[in-house]
């Protein structure tokens, strides 16, 4: 049946589309894992009710695209899904119980009155603990995995290493910052004042994570590195330095200023110089340094019968996203939703 | 010390399959109930837009809040499931991942957005978009789940009847045929017999809470929405329930086509048997290959089976003791369906004949309702016992005839899954007990009086966080819950910030 692989570059696009999904995850989940990040720290029980209703009705919509990343993955990769994963057994599991534990507190918080700081530290542990694991995924795919013969063959502990978790906690600041900059969307009053507060450090301590995790790449001897180093690639990457550091100082301004959204926007154009500048690293590798896109891709019949649903439903996933997030425009109150 | 001893006892791959097993099983259960629920409410929605009594906005905006927490105890059991794959079935998704991969892709796309969108509206939009928007979200949140058992379930029955892909010369296997894949002859009696099961558990949890509101001296106020909770619930039983018995028969005959040792496994039969008899009770003893303690009327199952007194059903003998199944699991699963959905035609008739007396939601009709509290629970046991027939009957195989479970691990070391399905446990039963808690007391609370216009624009921006207060009355948990120890919306506590 369908089969478009003698006139589309499959692997590619699949690889593009997954590479965009994990990338809307990391922007949407973001922000929200970054309220539950910041959530103890927000002074008082009604202000932690605002920031959970900021989020509420959008979480469900927003994990739905790291199970895209996911389901995409096995299917357009499935061997690479196959290793990755159990490459990352633990960090993955670790991931999946912070997430039970923050996705149960949404409804379980407002259900609650006399054991409500159960699920406020639920929240919290689940939503840290999701953004570690994730990061440190993240660092260990940078580092590389070990492969052979169509399956994982290193060890259950090889994503352990100083690097994984520096990038742990550049990721925790990360969507604390996404977080932060989302309630100065979503807030008023003392809280907005508190979050762009807490936005004005959260964007100094990314800065300095940024500099510890290409410093550490630098100095340890990543293959990725490569990536970044030759020819071509330089001169595309060369002006990332300059412009990340240019949307440091702006955004520095705007936080001073009345300015609401476009804090928010700049976090994003920062996530995207980063995200660049890993894809720029991995490419064309989908289990680094052991695998490309073409070797692991799924037969092009698979391919081609899923592009034609994305193509399809993309655009309407994303109209109709845009819809909830039109619907629930404006400040978030501190009372039950419903 | 529990986990070394484990790992002592289980390999890793029964350790795996122990895995997949518990964290699916919690994820059917939800899902199941969210399927049923999700219909239901939007026909509840629907029959408010058409009448305007606001008896019908209360019963949904009390299930609505169930609603919430079974679709969240999915949603996040759900997550877990799409990575169970990587994990533990590293080789079968490597094997199988061209043709089940793109299956598991559109149900993301075609029905976990939808749902998942459609959600915060669903919950949180009221008020906020106009009522027929409201009911609209409904209904495709309801839609949406009924997508996502299609393609879950044409990916199950892929596994069960696997057609329209060839095996390549590396061991993969390659799509042919995306219409033969998905319509695999087991899939549209699987599809029919899954939303039908998702239904009735619903129906039988609905209706049994209904007929507690109607008979229990605290809820005096809660017997309208107790009469238009078991009505609508007595309305399944009474029709989709004998649906139900013919359709697991076609299924059964369907399966005996395909899945011959299945179908002896279900029967207890070791030796083909011409006008096979029904074993109502035995002890499936796989290693001599025979049952103890029989007891067995003649006849009966090769009726059922082939139609004919003297046809004759297959043996297990028929097959390598290794490629048989565990009988005693799918034998005794199957009887505990089976016998729960024969009682569930049994409340259909009861409640056939109460209306015909008109008695259905007279309070004196005790044993009537009893009949029916007694059977909230039990939709969720015939599912699960479903399930296990199903996918125990497959086994040794997790794509039947073609991949064996055996084959399909990860190399991950015994210590790893016997660590996180310890963690799963632990983590489940803490979250999923947490969870019927808060489900069981949202019932003991009971529907709230509807009170339309305040409601209708308390979530304006226009509205001012005091008026917001005053509007929302009793909706603030603190109040008109049990607990009530603490005050979450205390005025004071602002203080910290300012
Ligand atoms: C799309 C695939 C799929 C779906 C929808 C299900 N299963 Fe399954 N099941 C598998 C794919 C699978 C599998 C991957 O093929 C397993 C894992 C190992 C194995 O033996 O088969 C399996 C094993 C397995 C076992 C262990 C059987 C044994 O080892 O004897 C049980 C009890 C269940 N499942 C129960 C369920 C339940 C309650 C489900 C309800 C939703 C369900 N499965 C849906
Ligand atoms: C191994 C198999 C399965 C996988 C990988 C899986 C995966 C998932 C995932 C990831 C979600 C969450 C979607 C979201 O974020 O909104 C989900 C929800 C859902 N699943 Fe499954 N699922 C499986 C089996 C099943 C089965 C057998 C059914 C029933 C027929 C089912 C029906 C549903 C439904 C209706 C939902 C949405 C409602 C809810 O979340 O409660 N799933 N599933
Ligand atoms: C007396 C009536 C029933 C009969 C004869 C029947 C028959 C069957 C059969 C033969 C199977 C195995 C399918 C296979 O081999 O793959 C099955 C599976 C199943 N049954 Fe039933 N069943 C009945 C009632 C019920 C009821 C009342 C429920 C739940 C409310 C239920 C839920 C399920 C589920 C969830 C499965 C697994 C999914 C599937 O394969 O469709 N069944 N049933």
């Amino acid at each position: 049946m369908f089969n478009f692989g003698d006139v589309l570059d499959l692997p590619l696009i699949w690889g593009g589309l997954i590479a965009l999904s994990v990338f809307v995850y990391v922007l949407l989940d973001g922000f929200d894992l970054g309220c539950g990040i910041l959530f103890p720290f927000a002074g008082s029980d009604k202000n932690r009710s605002r920031m959970m209703n900021s989020i509420a009705p959008f979480w469900d919509g927003n994990e739905t695209w790291l199970v895209l990343g996911g389901g995409g993955l096995f299917a357009a990769f499935p061997v690479a899904y196959g290793i990755i994963m159990t490459g990352l057994y633990l960090p993955v599991t670790a991931m999946l119980f912070g997430l039970i534990m923050r996705g149960v507190a949404f409804e379980f918080r407002f259900k609650s009155s006399s054991r409500r700081h159960v699920w406020d530290t639920f929240f919290f542990v689940g939503s840290v603990v999701a953004t570690f694991s994730q990061g440190i995924m993240l660092g260990a795919l940078v580092q590389g995995l070990e492969a052979s013969n169509r399956l994982y063959t290193g060890g259950p502990f090889d994503w352990l290493t100083p690097f994984s978790i520096v990038c742990g906690f550049a990721m925790i600041i990360g969507y604390a910052l996404l977080g932060s900059t989302w309630l100065i969307i979503k807030t008023e009053h003392t809280l907005q004042v508190w979050a762009r507060q807490v936005s004005r450090w959260m964007l100094t301590a990314l800065l300095v994570a940024m500099v510890v995790v290409t410093a550490f790449m630098y100095f340890s001897d990543i293959d990725a590195l490569e990536g970044w180093f030759s020819f071509p690639d330089l001169l595309y990457l060369a002006p990332m330095p300059i412009i990340v550091m240019l949307l440091f100082f702006i955004m520095r301004k705007d936080l001073k200023t009345e300015r609401e959204y476009r804090p928010f926007l700049l976090t994003v154009a920062l996530f995207l110089m980063g995200y660049i500048g890993v894809c720029f690293a991995l490419f064309p590798y989908i289990v680094p340094y052991q695998m490309t896109i073409y070797e692991a891709a799924a037969a092009d019949t698979s391919l081609s019968f899923m592009l034609i649903g994305a193509c399809i439903m993309l655009p309407i996933i994303l109209s109709y996203t845009a819809f909830a997030y039109y619907t629930f425009k404006g400040k978030s109150d501190h009372n039950p939703m419903y | 010390m529990f986990a070394t001893f484990m790992i002592d006892q289980l390999d890793a791959l029964m350790l795996a399959r122990i895995q997949f097993a518990f964290v699916i099983s919690f994820h059917i259960v939800f899902p199941a109930f969210s399927i049923g629920l999700a219909s239901w409410l939007a026909v509840l929605e629907f029959r408010w837009l058409r009448t305007g009594e606001p008896i019908y906005a209360e019963v949904y905006k009390h299930w609505v809040k169930i609603f919430a927490v079974v679709f969240g105890l999915g949603v996040v059991s759900g997550v877990v499931m799409s990575y169970q794959f990587g994990t533990n079935w590293a080789v079968f998704s490597d094997k199988a991942g061209n043709v089940l991969g793109p299956l598991l892709a559109y149900e993301v796309l075609t029905a976990f957005f939808l749902e998942a969108s459609f959600l915060g509206i669903m919950l949180f939009g009221w008020g906020r978009v106009s009522k027929r928007m409201h009911f609209a979200s409904t209904a495709i949140v309801a839609i949406g789940t009924l997508i996502s058992g299609f393609w879950i379930l044409a990916a199950n029955s892929f596994m069960q009847t696997p057609q329209g892909f060839m095996m390549g010369a590396d061991g993969l296997l390659y799509p042919t045929d995306w219409l033969e894949i998905i319509f695999n002859p087991s899939f549209p009696y699987r599809y029919a017999h899954m939303m039908t099961a998702a239904f009735l558990t619903t129906a039988f949890v609905i209706g049994g809470i209904g007929a507690y509101y109607i008979q229990s001296k605290k809820h005096v106020e809660h017997r309208a929405h107790g009469r238009v909770m078991l009505g609508m619930a007595m309305i399944m039983a009474i029709f989709v329930a004998p649906a139900q018995v013919l359709i697991g028969d076609e299924h059964g005959l369907n399966t005996l086509e395909h899945q011959p040792a299945k179908v002896a496994a279900m029967e207890g039969l070791w030796e083909d048997e011409r006008g096979a008899a029904l074993r109502l009770f035995a002890i499936p003893d796989q290693e001599n290959q025979t049952n103890k303690y029989e007891v067995k009327i003649p006849y009966v199952t090769g009726l059922i089976l082939t139609h004919s007194l003297d046809g004759e059903v297959k043996g297990l003998k028929n097959w390598a003791p290794e490629d048989q199944p565990p009988v005693i699991i799918v034998f005794w699963a199957f009887r505990i369906m089976v016998g729960i959905g024969m009682l569930m035609v049994l409340v259909g008739l009861f409640s056939l004949y109460k209306y015909f007396k008109k008695q259905q939601f007279n309070p004196e009709s005790v044993w009537f309702h009893r009949a029916w509290m007694m059977m909230t629970p039990l939709g969720f046991i015939a599912l699960l016992s479903g399930w296990f027939v199903t996918e125990t009957g497959r086994q040794p195989w997790t794509v039947y005839g073609v991949i064996r479970t055996a084959e399909s691990m990860s190399p991950v070391a015994a210590q790893q899954v016997a660590t996180t399905l310890i963690g799963f446990i632990v983590l489940y039963i803490f979250v999923f007990g947490a969870g019927s808690f808060y489900i069981l007391r949202l019932i003991a609370q009971g529907p709230k009086p509807y009170t339309d216009p305040a409601e209708d624009n308390f979530y304006e921006h226009s509205v001012t966080e005091s008026q917001g207060r005053a509007l929302s009355g009793d909706s603030n948990p603190a109040k008109g819950t049990e607990e009530g120890l603490d005050e979450p919306a205390n005025d004071v506590d602002d203080g910290g910030l300012r």
